[in-house]
């Protein structure tokens, strides 16, 4: 990925008080916590149309009666949702004044990474005017995809330039009657993206949060909405790999897929937000919601997903395959270190005939942490001919940390085929000791070990994603040797 | 500086309490090629293993020297990095990792090590082609898991592959002659000919005289029993084929 072309302009950083709650300069941050008018305001300061605000307040209702799940692994204190900002702009003298104020660990993994200095200052969020070099290419791929119709905004900016796409088809793959996290997505989201691609069309380029001028400060509620319409293809890229510094402790993320007939979304994550530190202090919690809707006949979506930051993670990117012929694909790295909380996987449900499925997940857990893997294959009766291949590989590296497989299956079709293969080792000291005596350290000898095991995902990353994504392995499972 | 590149002295090892090395005594000068023969348990891979810095084994008296530097209480990458290789006797796999993407990594790696900068990726590989060439192996297999799936001889072969590559002073060969059949050994131990100067030496491990007759080491040491009970010149060999280890206990 070219650091040069993919940078926030200025006008990123220049407004930090735009989405304040008062005029009063001074005051930043909105009151704490969630009541009806909380979320008047939020659509208000958007210009949202009437159906989005009362789909908002559906969504809060709805919310407010469910309760939060605990049929996950990850453990963690009580979240109280009236002492969380909900629409704020982080507050000026929170932010670090410059480098030298920021985590020298922080920085160190910047400099490992390849990260130039103006790029580490956006992500550490230092409060500086924005100086990058604010070329305009940002516009050049926005006039690019305009030729071929491609629509890929900011969701506030389609929701006023695409009203008719987004009431068509926001809600329609996970509704706001889903699950606590997404139902709470869906009465406060921010911002996110918006992806639509015409019929026919190939984008032209992968399409990355990088890309989009104002990805910087989606905050902790992203919503984002691809749609591909038939005989489409889009490649979307979402995360960046160098670890944000962000003070949200929660973040309830949605993302929903369409495919419409014969199209096809690859849709690439790299996850790498702040995971606390080595004593398991601090760090985000990711409570996601992903699903993609194979709709049409011989559509396709394919989910991978490299995940490594976050103190928790919870999150199953997941496929409805209702077109006959379609098919799921989920690929995924999750690494967990110190006292990280992973429990990740996805679900396929099977509707359309000859539908397939396929899951690649890798675990890799070192430290103290705990790495679950829970994934979900349905067979629908009406499903015939349908097919699911799984397998799941875990890696341990210390005595302390663990790892758990959890498959559910269920197959209300006898013409199914469905496989799953699920492994769990350790580094053996044999390997160690070859790559040592070929002259690598035991971190380097650990994160090619690594690498090996988590190649069949890595390969799935778009090409310069793959080479970051295998650096952040290797920075990831620093430390992890006793 | 010694003219002896390894130099090992009184050299006492135990594996889980039992004593395996008991004051084992061996000099190799530099532009030597040396063997050691012995019966099985005598010692033999024991004794590579610490020379390679593994911890599975302590060493409870004596001393290591390599190029005058005292290596008991190194690393094996700090020992590797030194300039000492171990050809493998059971190389293990790896998988997930190309043979190529290996080679790169240990040869940057040592290069590091070394205060030198890595070859770019085009002089990397053209340096790989010459070596694989002279060991028969083509492109198609550089491209393979390492070790994954390979017979016993592809093994050696690509431990030599990773020997012709880091280009060591000193080379361990771990009984590199066993599962090869008579033409990889040609193909092997011509390799490791061709790589012979004036600077680095080699230690040949084997019960066989059959790689020795090809590598012509100068000195032949006996280890039987955890020492070396006999030390002379290439004669020795020829006495262990006819009348195997007996007469030396």
């Amino acid at each position: 990925m070219n650091k040069k072309i993919n940078k926030p302009t200025e006008s990123d950083f220049n407004n930090p008080y735009e989405f304040g709650f008062e005029t009063d300069i001074d005051t930043i941050f909105a009151p704490k916590g969630l009541n009806e008018d909380v979320i008047r305001f939020i659509s208000n300061k958007k210009e949202e149309p009437k159906w989005l605000l009362d789909w908002r307040l559906e969504s809060y209702t709805r919310w407010l009666k469910m309760e939060e799940p605990n049929w996950s692994s990850v453990r963690y204190p009580k979240i109280d949702y009236q002492d969380t900002y909900y629409f704020s702009a982080p507050k000026e003298a929170e932010k670090p004044k410059s480098l030298d104020e920021v985590d020298p660990k922080l920085i160190e993994t910047y400099n490992k990474l390849g990260i130039p200095l103006k790029e580490q200052e956006w992500l550490a969020g230092v409060a500086v005017d924005a100086v990058f070099d604010s070329v305009s290419l940002g516009t050049t791929f926005k006039e690019k995809l305009q030729e071929d119709g491609v629509i890929f905004c900011s969701f506030s900016e389609a929701v006023k330039t695409h009203p008719e796409i987004i009431k068509k088809y926001l809600g329609t793959v996970i509704p706001n009657t889903d699950n606590f996290f997404s139902t709470l997505n869906s009465a406060v989201f921010s911002d996110g993206s918006f992806v639509y691609i015409p019929p026919g069309v190939t984008c032209p380029m992968e399409l990355s949060t990088y890309f989009r001028i104002n990805a910087a400060g989606t905050g902790q509620f992203e919503r984002t909405l691809l749609i591909a319409d038939e005989a489409s293809y889009v490649s979307y890229l979402e995360g960046c790999t160098a670890p944000m510094r962000d003070e949200n402790q929660l973040h309830a993320a949605v993302v929903e897929l369409v495919a419409l007939k014969g199209a096809e979304i690859k849709y690439s994550t790299v996850q790498n937000w702040y995971p606390g530190d080595e004593n398991g202090k601090g760090g985000v919690y990711n409570f996601v919601t992903k699903r993609g809707d194979c709709r049409g006949d011989n559509s396709k979506i394919s989910w991978t997903q490299v995940e490594t930051g976050s103190a928790i993670t919870w999150k199953y990117p997941s496929c409805i395959l209702k077109g006959d012929n379609s098919i799921g694909e989920f690929y995924s790295i999750a690494i967990s270190n110190n006292y990280q909380q992973v429990d990740s996987g996805t679900k396929m449900l099977h509707l359309g005939k000859n539908t397939k499925s396929r899951i690649i997940s890798k675990g890799v857990s070192t430290g103290s942490s705990s790495n679950t893997y829970r994934g979900q294959v349905n067979i629908h009766p009406k499903s015939d001919n349908a097919r699911n291949f799984t397998q799941c590989d875990s890696l341990l590296l210390t005595e302390k940390c663990s790892a758990t497989t959890i498959p559910y299956v269920e197959s209300k079709n006898k013409t199914s085929t469905i496989e799953h293969e699920a492994t769990s080792s350790k580094i053996s000291d044999d390997q160690l000791f070859y790559c040592l005596q070929r002259g690598l350290d035991e971190e380097q000898a650990i994160a090619l070990i690594v690498n090996g095991f988590c190649k069949e995902v890595l390969q799935k990353l778009p090409m310069e994603f793959a080479v970051e994504a295998q650096k952040l392995l290797e920075i990831s499972l620093e430390g992890s040797v006793g | 500086m010694s003219q002896n590149l390894l130099e090992i002295k009184n050299l006492h090892v135990k594996v889980k309490e039992k004593e395996i090395l008991k004051g084992l005594n061996l000099s190799i000068p530099y532009n030597e090629t040396h063997a050691i023969m012995g019966p099985n348990g005598a010692g033999k891979s024991v004794l590579s293993n610490v020379l390679s810095g593994n911890d599975n084994y302590s060493i409870t008296d004596g001393q290591i020297f390599f190029k005058d530097e005292d290596i008991s209480d190194l690393k094996p990458n700090e020992i590797s990095n030194l300039g000492l290789f171990m050809a493998f006797q059971y190389p293990v796999e790896i998988p997930g990792v190309t043979i190529m993407n290996f080679l790169k990594t240990i040869h940057e790696s040592k290069r590091r090590a070394n205060g030198l900068e890595p070859f770019g990726p085009s002089d990397f590989l053209k340096y790989v082609r010459k070596k694989a060439k002279i060991l028969g192996i083509d492109d198609e297999v550089l491209k393979r898991q390492l070790n994954v799936g390979f017979s016993g001889g592809e093994k050696k072969r690509n431990e030599t592959l990773q020997l012709l590559v880091l280009d060591p002073t000193l080379t361990i060969l771990d009984e590199t002659d066993s599962g090869l059949d008579v033409d990889a050994l040609d193909i092997v131990s011509n390799g490791i000919s061709g790589m012979k100067n004036n600077e680095n030496s080699f230690l040949i491990i084997t019960h066989y005289k059959k790689l020795l007759d090809k590598l012509n080491p100068s000195t032949i040491h006996i280890l039987v029993d955890g020492k070396i009970v006999e030390t002379g010149g290439p004669d020795l060999a020829n006495k262990i084929e006819n009348k195997g280890f007996e007469g030396f206990n």
